[in-house]
């Protein structure tokens, strides 16, 4: 495959983990966060941790979707489902992810109205051909998906869409990586920053993360190449005395200013707001929700809900290992009540989570 | 209260779950615990081969077959790959009302097609038809019964370290094809699916040298490898870059976030050889039109944690694990 099979090349992914080897040779542990959910899975996929030598540690960090959308979104989320007329439409590893009573895949299988769509416009098209019914799109994810949402809602609008809905659950990287940066349970030698939520933002929101707390940055794209030339140019940085900055791996795609187009159609849609993040607690500033020019799309100002009680997570250190404080190794539930047909916490729900990558590699 | 969900039927992990604590459980003997494709029984001397297997596909008409070719092929190849020649057919439909007449019997007509081509016949039915939403436009479940291939002696008991493991030709055409059969992508694509029947091509490699052979319909190569590993006692080590996969089937799955070793298949089969007969086997799948693209993709190796290891493409290593709940498409 043309522009895929380049970046999988096995000769020079073989020099690239032995250049690792070398510059890390002699230094104590390394801490490097993938910040992203898509890193993580990649990482697992090609087998990438095996390539790397053991003071080289690899901690999955918030940048799961899934796995950071707090539990009361879940349980609202299948509240809007009990209502009447309603479709929830959503992305496809939303479904299986518990909440305090049920999962939409539960909820499905009750005879909910649940329906897995690729974008926010497939979910426009069912809200167009079912005028009956009103149709809730579960808007989560970072930088990568709020643009597409915030385009399908220009379009409701133009098209005068009445049964059209959001839930809004959108978040932003850059605050959580500032949280991690400020914690001082957390040890992060340097981010491999994502590819996709770079490609919107640009290199340049990175620059306080090195600058303030010097931690260095490296934006790196999702193929197998493209991760060990990151992991590498951050041990670069790690190893030297010199001032940590960010740098990009991923020139192909993004840009130091990012994608103008996509960044205003967020602007236009979306403010800002704080945000519970699952395992994180509260990030200020954190969370995109509907402004007002768009709030007649918001769901959760369109129907009102019951009163739900979020059963709190027992024995879940999701929080920690989203933080890379723990491993999953660590968890009392992993492989014994959490595992990937049962999941007790998002983490091990997603393909891309932390848990899930670590159940698939146990030993 | 638990309730049935899609992930009991998807082949993986829920659904082995659910055979072993509700299935085997209530049911079991001797015949149905070894969970084969197919139930190996003795009448007299006469050494026979019997399946039944229910089809229920959106769209029942998709690039490459229909839910009627389904319905042969299916059985017909559960039935081949336990060494069996198929020979005789059950059929039961099961359709709503208010289906095309004309849609019947184009299924019909290919059902005919198919059994023609496998050379085996409808020997019994049954035909129903029920309330609108009582199915979804139609259901067929057929069983099978073929005679047990001379010279074949089939078991995961007999596989052994250094054992080459080789498929027939590209995976995932199958799943590929219904998902973009269903339109719910906005763009087109070539992919057939690769429903056909394998008895002829079993039947022109079958010899002593084969030690088990599946067909990897649910949960693709990977779940069926995994079905082989732990009955056989030790580990099976993949080349991710020797699996035959088509181009356009990795990039719809890039796309997607699927992986293709997860993807159902309807035409191919995998097969755990002795190495002295590897190549010749090799050469007679080669020979035989359904077998054009085969390759060795692995083997079986002397460790003993039961595993499947998948070499990447770059060069790493990692677990292939078998498949949990559906596959879902990703968020970014």
């Amino acid at each position: 495959m043309k522009f895929i099979d380049e970046f999988r090349n096995s000769k020079i992914a073989k020099n690239i983990s032995g250049a690792i080897f070398n510059k890390s040779l002699g230094m104590k542990s390394i801490n490097l966060m993938e910040v992203c959910g898509t890193h993580t899975m990649s990482i697992s996929r090609f087998g990438i941790r095996r390539m790397l030598p053991s003071n080289v540690n690899l901690l999955s960090g918030p940048g799961c979707p899934v796995c950071v959308t707090p539990k009361s979104y879940i349980d609202r989320a299948i509240a809007f489902s009990n209502l009447p007329g309603i479709i929830i439409a959503t992305f496809g590893d939303m479904m299986r992810v518990p909440g305090s009573y049920s999962s939409l895949m539960e909820e499905r299988s009750k005879g909910r109205s649940v329906r897995v769509v690729y974008s926010a416009l497939d979910a426009i098209d069912i809200a167009e051909k079912t005028t009956a019914k009103d149709v809730i799109f579960l808007g989560i994810g970072f930088e990568t998906t709020a643009p597409t949402v915030a385009a399908s809602l220009v379009d409701a609008k133009k098209k005068g869409l009445d049964n059209f809905f959001v839930y809004a659950g959108h978040k932003v990287i850059l605050p959580a990586m500032k949280a991690l940066a400020e914690d001082r349970e957390v040890n992060i030698d340097g981010f491999l920053c994502p590819a996709h939520v770079s490609a919107i933002i640009g290199t340049a929101p990175y620059d306080i993360i090195a600058g303030r707390y010097n931690i260095p940055c490296v934006v790196a794209g999702f193929e197998p190449l493209d991760i060990l030339q990151g992991l590498l140019m951050l041990i670069e940085q790690v190893k030297s005395k010199k001032k940590k900055t960010v740098k990009n791996q991923y020139k192909r795609v993004v840009k130091r200013s990012g994608n103008k187009k996509a960044l205003s159609l967020i602007e236009k849609v979306f403010s800002r707001g704080d945000s519970e993040w699952r395992g994180m607690g509260r990030i200020a500033e954190s969370g995109l929700y509907l402004n007002k020019r768009y709030s007649r799309f918001d769901a959760e100002r369109a129907f009102s809900l019951p009163r739900i009680r979020t059963m709190p997570d027992k024995g879940c250190i999701c929080g920690e290992v989203l933080k890379g404080i723990k491993t999953p190794f660590e968890c009392k539930l992993f492989d014994r009540d959490c595992n990937p047909d049962r999941p007790q916490g998002a983490c091990m729900v997603s393909s891309e989570g932390t848990c899930a990558a670590y159940y698939r590699d146990r030993q | 209260m638990r309730k049935i969900t899609l992930a009991h039927g998807s082949g993986g992990s829920s659904m082995q779950d659910l055979i072993r604590d509700l299935f085997i459980k209530n049911l079991g003997n001797p015949l149905l615990n070894k969970l084969g494709d197919s139930a190996l029984i003795d009448i007299g001397d006469k050494k026979l081969a019997y399946t039944t297997d229910s089809y229920v596909i959106n769209p029942i008409f998709f690039p490459g077959g229909d839910i009627g070719k389904l319905s042969v092929c299916g059985t017909v190849n559960d039935l081949a790959v336990c060494g069996a020649r198929p020979r005789y057919l059950s059929l039961g439909i099961i359709v709503e009302e208010g289906l095309d007449y004309h849609d019947l019997e184009r299924i019909v007509l290919s059902i005919r097609y198919t059994c023609s081509k496998a050379g085996v016949n409808i020997v019994t039915g049954d035909f129903k038809v029920v309330e609108k939403g009582g199915v979804d436009k139609i259901f067929i479940n057929t069983a099978g019964i073929g005679e047990i291939l001379k010279g074949s002696r089939l078991s995961r008991n007999y596989i052994k370290p250094g054992d080459k493991i080789i498929v027939n030709g590209t995976i995932g055409d199958h799943a590929a094809a219904i998902v973009m059969a269903r339109g719910e992508l906005r763009f087109k694509s070539r992919l057939f699916s690769d429903c056909a029947p394998l008895n002829s091509l079993v039947s022109s490699i079958m010899c002593r040298g084969i030690r088990f052979m599946r067909d990897p319909t649910r949960g693709g190569l990977a779940t069926t490898l995994n079905e082989i590993t732990p009955s056989s006692g030790y580990n099976i080590r993949i080349d991710e870059s020797e699996v035959p996969v088509k181009e356009s089937v990795r990039a719809l799955c890039e796309i997607l976030g699927f992986d293709p070793l997860y993807m159902a298949n309807e035409g191919k089969l995998v097969a755990v050889v002795s190495s002295r007969v590897a190549s010749k086997i090799l050469s007679l799948m080669k020979a035989h039109p359904l077998g054009r693209n085969s390759k060795i993709i692995g083997e079986v190796e002397e460790a003993k944690d039961k595993r499947v290891y998948l070499k990447t493409r770059i060069g790493g290593t990692r677990i292939l694990d078998v498949l949990r709940g559906e596959q879902l498409p990703r968020i970014c």
